[in-house]
């Protein structure tokens, strides 16, 4: 959850005496129970922000009394859906630890840690700019690195900046296993002379976009700027590419994702090609974004000692990760919320709605909270146009409705089909009152949406509240 | 009229959503019977004469500094169409690469155009967020987003593009934003900036229009969702903007 940057801890905790670990865990668990019965919300982080603020190494103990230790996952795109889709395929092994809820600053791998007694593996999904602090805490057995985008300059700054923090916090753990998705350059290189890593990407050039999206990052040659040769470019600036100077190019793939079908929302399905094997994955998640997702828990799995096939079986059991792509039953009508927050995760849910039949009919949802990103200027670089080709109506909701809505009318759609409705929930009505019986709105909305968008809908009774399942 | 703009970069000036102020351009000259003729100058490539409007935009460091040293090597023919005046729209690290230099943490220098009376140094501290200026000069306001660690310092006698309501600014101390000469103008403030701030784009157009020898004279549009989105932009700026 990127809802809050966290103050480093007091130095209080240096003089004082030390307290017990047990100590300070129960009471900090008192402090999220309360949080709960004060309905301030899930109550997901609190306790480990008080533990962290009290005892700032005590995540450290915990972590350490996991016996099979921990792994970290990290990625700009796909990081909640990865980590969930890996801790279903090791459930029927091992007792799991994760950090569900997408709760993944320092505070909430404390919180998670807190509540994990009896846990043997921990799993946990760490915000790109958290990592460093995490790998340095909890000393991880594996770490699975996915990808870097552009994504909340204002939080994060630039990319180098993130991909720069990366190296460090790999060169400090020199016995981890490293998992990476060699199809992304920044990502690909951290894995370079370090033997033992894992590398995966795809293998299929059907799925290939005819040319680099508009957002594609890290896309010049890491030692001489040329711009890079694709082979290959799938999402994003994640592709086969080479540099035309004879630099580096994509890393020979370990573990690749080949003769990929993909079945508009209906789902999508690959080949899982390991040393060990192949087999077929099948999954109800739709897009070539999940098949990267799918892609890199499968890989982690196998390095924790899975087979191919069991990897297989977990991800055909994996449903959807809290709020990404949800389906919402509505009376006789029905939502499809799709979450997005930057450009190249936005152009996927753009690509995959498409190819499931353009809707003529969408709401998007733009906030500017800090989780959302404070600066909207993202949304101009996103490629809407294929969405907006099809559309009779736009829907443009929010704190932020009236630029998504200049976003489309500079974009080339009329603004006749515009409708600004800042207040979430007479969006929502409007959509649906829009909406034919038996049919399906598109929502589009940014995290502080989505959220206020379930918290709508839940009071209506129609979904539960996500921190009911994530405890 | 045609108006021949040149976007200096694209491949890699492009993080600020710049390509959403070549939209706002192109669609409010279409709407006057004008047309834009966008044509990329990229590395190793001349500067076609006789443009009305170049665009430079903002990069992220790595992509600054791949590019700095070929737009200061088109120096002298981008300088000359400044003085003859050709309009210049240049955001962020454009705004930055036409000041005489970039001199980052470490003491090193990317060279500059010269073309605008300032030079950059960076900061420690990156100065993030809603910006709103008062341009007395236009008897307008500007709303947007700024994002940079650098500190822009404008000569004695300068004049910047606005001054600062709520924001940073170039440095965070002067109380200035951006610069302005002849019809040059560079500022941080991205968002992208146009699209909610139609008075400026209708500036630029309408300076475009005289390199051009059109008359720049330009009928006024609805823009009732551009005022609502400089409404609501302003109050961030007045409610978080100036904040680390």
């Amino acid at each position: 959850m990127k809802t809050q940057v966290e103050a480093s801890p007091g130095t209080v905790a240096a003089v004082r005496p030390p307290i017990p670990l047990a100590v300070e865990a129960a009471a900090a668990r008192a402090a999220g129970a309360l949080s709960r019965l004060a309905g301030r919300g899930g109550g997901t982080t609190l306790p480990g922000k008080l533990l962290w603020k009290v005892d700032p190494a005590a995540i450290d103990r915990l972590a350490a009394r996991l016996p099979q230790g921990t792994v970290l996952v990290s990625a700009t795109n796909g990081k909640t859906t990865t980590t969930a889709m890996a801790a279903e395929i090791l459930r029927p092994r091992l007792r799991v630890a994760t950090n569900a809820s997408g709760a993944n600053l320092v505070s909430g791998v404390a919180s998670t840690l807190l509540r994990s007694g009896g846990a043997e593996l921990g799993l946990f999904e760490a915000d790109e700019a958290a990592l460093s602090e995490l790998a340095t805490r909890l000393r991880p057995r594996a770490l699975l690195l996915c990808n870097l985008f552009r994504d909340q300059l204002d939080r994060y700054g630039e990319l180098e900046h993130v991909a720069a923090r990366w190296r460090k916090a790999v060169a400090g753990l020199p016995d981890a296993t490293l998992v990476v998705n060699g199809d992304d350059p920044q990502v690909g290189d951290l894995a370079r002379g370090r033997p033992g890593s894992l590398v995966f990407g795809l293998d299929d050039p059907r799925h290939a976009r005819p040319e680099l999206q508009h957002a594609a990052d890290s896309k010049y040659c890491l030692h001489c700027g040329a711009p890079y040769a694709y082979a290959a470019a799938y999402v994003g600036h994640l592709g086969d590419y080479a540099c035309p100077n004879g630099h580096e190019a994509r890393p020979p793939l370990d573990v690749a994702a080949r003769e990929i079908d993909l079945r508009g929302l209906d789902g999508s399905s690959f080949t899982l090609a390991t040393p060990g094997g192949d087999t077929r994955v099948d999954l109800v998640l739709p897009g070539l974004y999940n098949v990267y997702n799918a892609l890199a828990a499968a890989s982690l799995a196998l390095t924790l000692g899975v087979a191919p096939e069991e990897a297989a079986a977990g991800l055909r059991r994996f449903s959807a990760a809290f709020g990404r792509f949800e389906r919402i039953p509505i009376g006789d009508r029905r939502l499809l919320m799709l979450l997005i927050k930057n450009p190249a995760g936005t152009n996927e849910a753009v690509r995959t709605i498409v190819d499931g039949g353009a809707p003529r009919l969408a709401v998007i949802a733009l906030n500017d909270a800090i989780a959302d990103g404070r600066d909207v200027s993202w949304i101009w670089d996103v490629d809407f146009e294929p969405l907006a080709a099809g559309l009779d109506r736009l829907i443009a909701t929010g704190s932020r409705a009236s630029e998504l809505a200049l976003r489309f009318a500079y974009g080339g759609l009329p603004r006749e089909r515009i409708e600004v409705v800042p207040s979430l929930e007479a969006a929502l009505d409007r959509g649906l009152e829009l909406t034919p019986p038996r049919g399906e709105l598109t929502v589009l909305p940014t995290y502080t949406a989505m959220l206020a968008l379930r918290r709508i809908v839940a009071g209506r009774g129609h979904v539960a509240q996500y921190w009911a399942s994530a405890a | 009229m045609k108006i021949r703009v040149g976007h200096l970069y694209p491949d890699y000036l492009n993080i600020y959503a710049d390509r959403g102020n070549i939209a706002v351009l192109a669609q409010r000259a279409a709407a006057r019977g004008h047309e834009l003729d966008v044509r990329a100058i990229g590395r190793g490539s001349e500067v076609p004469a006789g443009i009305d409007l170049f665009y430079v935009g903002g990069g992220q460091d790595r992509e600054q500094a791949l590019i700095a040293p070929d737009l200061a090597a088109k120096a002298e023919p981008l300088r000359e169409a400044a003085e003859a005046d050709a309009a210049f729209l240049a955001v962020c690290g454009g705004y930055q690469l036409l000041g005489r230099f970039y001199r980052d943490l470490d003491g090193d220098e990317l060279p500059g155009v010269g073309l605008l009376p300032l030079h950059t140094v960076a900061g420690d501290r990156r100065m993030i967020g809603d910006v709103l200026l008062d341009c007395e000069w236009a008897g307008e306001t500007l709303a947007g987003f700024e994002n940079h660690a650098g500190r822009t310092v404008l000569d004695a006698g300068a004049e910047p593009l606005g001054r600062v309501v709520d924001g940073f600014g170039n440095d965070g101390n002067s109380g200035f934003e951006g610069c302005r000469y002849r019809k040059v103008y560079g500022t941080y403030l991205h968002g992208p900036l146009l699209p909610r701030n139609p008075w400026f784009a209708d500036r630029v157009l309408s300076d475009a229009l005289a390199h051009a020898g059109a008359s720049p004279e330009l009928e006024p549009l609805e823009d009732a969702l551009e005022r609502d989105a400089h409404r609501v932009s302003a109050e961030r700026a007045r409610t978080r903007g100036g904040r680390y």
